[in-house]
């Protein structure tokens, strides 16, 4: 079972690494995770997708809250926030398939950001599933590069992790 | 503030650091990197004790702790001074102990550049540390130290590493000492949550067949006083982990020593019999609870701990209560009420007298009968112990009345440890007769710190239980690997009465029952560093045992093969 986790930590040097290697070394599976700065500088929040059950689930969390530049951990639960990543695939297109590349990239509301004779860069946000979807779609023209950014989610309505 | 005598050096900040936090003592060995702090030392009020392997010093600071209750220091220089401290600081932390590790660190700007002596000990130390600091502006040096021995002694303790950087030390501030720690993101429980401990006073009003579970948290919290009360109030028997003795004391009738692998038969019957298991600072280790599966069946669980990912890691527990178990248990004592366990202790103490610890006495010399003689000798020495059949023995067969008396590495099993542990308790403790317990093997991993003791003059008494084997290794072997010993025979290494003498200190050899007592006498008399090598039968093993993977109840006698 995936579980989006956010975690607020001190915006200092190493404490990635300290997150990181606590994963690595109690064994806990990581999918995906995602690390910027919040409205506050001296914070920073993680998103980390992790796979597990509700006892490996409870272990990170405890793990996690044990770190101490680790600020607070939210369990994000899937019906009550919104959850986005952003794609770059970079696909093979000449002057015969463009135009079919570019109608599942308008039904995707996905963008087109680089063209050249050879490629197209396509840039695609949404969840998992849309991700999923589009890769799927522009898979047979062939997929030179894809760069994700791994899960980001904030909670709906106005409260807070 | 502001007034221009307080400037001064990262590395004077940091003695005056270290004399605010009240810190009487380091353990340390000077490098390149240190040469600064070192030189503040030269004329500071603060005792350094000169270890002569860098693993000793944070034993030392290690076994200063355990033995004071205070927080151990340790310095050593950048590189190999760093990663040698690193199996000191590995045991302190599977322990829970707290200690502040110094280490030199190239300067700043050759960080990175596999300087001369370089090593990243704040990665090679993240698994092992509590926290850790690299400090990147000496003005950041005071609030540092001062998180660090706040992070190192409170909530669940640990290690804590400060990495320093050699122009750091040289760099100058305008010194100010932070009065409190302000830190968002660590917040130790203490205060247990009251619903949870009314359940568990149920609970235990419900019980007919409760056992107290209690371990080496105890002694963290200073709760030993507390825990007496609790189970002589609600008259519980009380079983203990190996880094818990001494938190109850060992000639209590509520009593049962210690439990799991090589515990009492009858601790490892109460518990899987008992209907309720309070576990209070404790971890739920394979070494106690054998096959987890099987730990305990009957029993409902209480769990009280500070550290919340305690809880329900190894075992699931029905009542968890996070919080400091001195807290917790003044708590509980005051909500329980009375029940009656005298069936129980009744059936208890007929296992007691069924199957008490015992050893085939014969005319050769056996280790227990060192252990009793000591106990008899002196019933209220620090006993710090090293790794191995030598250290279940000496769990076994000593009475530990008071907590922060019996020193050993429970978690990480660091052979080594006791020596260096040792002199740090008597650094401590100066009024405290030590004992180091060792066996010959162990003892060889640390011996050069005859030196220190020497040298400093610290009168710690070194029991040597030789007997010629790496002698648990050798047990597995004899029971597990149809007696092929592979490379456990250590049989006349060295003549380690010489050894002794060839540092100055005195060295006894005692070969006859009869002589062990005199032998102990003389070396409590003597006030000098003693080391006496008590050669005893060879193949003795710690009985009993269960066997790995068994339920404890699954525990066997194990005779000496002749």
């Amino acid at each position: 079972m995936k579980h989006t986790l956010a975690v607020l930590v001190e915006n200092k040097h190493g404490v990635l690494t300290r997150v990181a290697g606590l994963f690595s070394r109690r064994g806990y599976n990581i999918d995906s995770l995602a690390v910027g700065v919040t409205e506050d500088p001296s914070i920073s929040r993680m998103t980390i997708v992790v796979r597990g059950d509700d006892q490996v689930l409870e272990q990170v969390v405890k793990q996690l809250n044990k770190l101490i530049d680790v600020i607070r951990v939210t369990d994000i639960e899937s019906g009550e926030s919104v959850g986005r990543e952003l794609t770059l695939i970079k696909v093979a297109a000449d002057v015969n398939n463009r135009s079919e590349i570019i109608q599942i990239v308008d039904i995707f509301r996905a963008r087109i950001v680089d063209v050249s004779a050879k490629s197209l860069i396509i840039e695609v946000t949404g969840d998992e599933d849309k991700i999923k979807a589009i890769e799927k779609l522009l898979k047979p023209f062939g997929i030179k590069e894809l760069a994700r950014t791994g899960k980001i989610a904030l909670t709906r309505g106005s409260k807070k992790v | 503030m502001g007034d221009s005598n307080n400037k001064m050096s990262g590395a004077r900040a940091l003695i005056e650091c270290l004399y605010r936090e009240g810190v009487d003592t380091v353990f340390g060995y000077p490098g390149g990197a240190v040469l600064p702090i070192y030189d503040e030392l030269y004329s500071s009020s603060i005792k350094h004790i000169l270890v002569r392997h860098e693993q000793s010093a944070a034993h030392a600071a290690d076994g200063y702790a355990r033995a004071t209750g205070k927080t151990g220091v340790c310095i050593a220089t950048s590189g190999p001074g760093a990663t040698n401290l690193v199996t000191g600081i590995a045991t302190a932390y599977m322990d829970s102990v707290p200690i502040v590790a110094i280490t030199g660190q190239v300067p700043s700007p050759m960080i990175g550049n596999d300087a001369f002596q370089e090593a990243n000990i704040t990665g090679i130390t993240l698994p092992i540390t509590k926290h850790n600091y690299l400090v990147q502006d000496v003005a950041d040096l005071p609030r540092i130290v001062k998180e660090a021995f706040h992070i190192a002694s409170t909530g669940r303790p640990g290690p804590v590493l400060i990495d320093l950087p050699k122009d750091i030390t040289t760099d100058e501030i305008e010194f100010y000492y932070p009065e409190s720690v302000e830190l968002r993101s660590y917040k130790p429980t203490y205060k247990g949550n009251i619903q949870q401990i009314k359940k568990a006073a149920d609970e235990i009003s419900k019980s007919s067949q409760p056992v107290i579970y209690a371990g080496g948290g105890i002694i963290c919290s200073n709760a030993s006083d507390e825990l007496l009360e609790f189970a002589e109030n609600a008259s519980i028997p009380v079983t203990t982990t190996l880094t818990g003795m001494g938190a109850f004391p060992g000639d209590h009738t509520l009593y049962l020593g210690m439990l799991g692998m090589h515990g009492t038969k009858y601790a490892n019957y109460a518990i899987q019999e008992a209907d309720l298991l309070i576990a209070v600072g404790v971890r739920f280790d394979d070494r106690v609870t054998g096959k987890i599966e099987s730990f305990a069946p009957n029993a409902k669980i209480v769990h009280i701990d500070i550290d919340p990912a305690e809880i329900s890691k190894n075992l699931k527990v029905n009542i968890p209560i996070v919080g400091d178990a001195k807290w917790v248990l003044k708590a509980l004592t005051k909500v329980i009420k009375q029940n009656n366990t005298q069936n129980w202790i009744n059936k208890i103490d007929e296992w007691k007298r069924k199957y008490p610890l015992h050893y085939m006495t014969d005319m050769s010399l056996k280790p227990q009968y060192i252990i009793e003689q000591i106990y008899e000798a002196c019933n209220d020495a620090i006993i710090v112990t090293e790794v191995g059949q030598h250290q279940m023995w000496a769990a076994q067969y000593y009475k530990y009345n008071h907590p922060r008396t019996f020193l050993t590495s429970g978690g990480l099993g660091t052979m080594g440890y006791g020596f260096p542990a040792a002199i740090g308790a008597k650094v401590g403790m100066p009024d405290k007769t030590v004992f180091d317990i060792a066996g010959d093997g162990s003892f060889q991993m640390n011996s050069h710190e005859l030196a220190t003791v020497v040298s400093h003059n610290i009168p710690v008494i070194i029991a040597i239980l030789n007997n010629g084997y790496l002698g648990m290794v050798r047990q597995w072997q004899e029971l597990f690997f149809e007696r092929r010993y592979s490379s456990t025979c250590i049989k006349d290494s060295v003549d380690f009465v010489k050894l002794a003498e060839a540092y100055g200190a005195l060295g006894i050899r005692v070969d006859k029952p009869e002589d062990v007592r005199p032998a102990i006498e003389k070396a409590i008399a003597s006030k000098r560093p003693t080391l006496i090598d008590f050669i005893v039968e060879c193949e003795e093993n710690v009985s009993p045992m269960v066997p790995a993977g068994a339920a404890i109840n699954e525990i066997l006698d194990l005779e000496v093969k002749k």
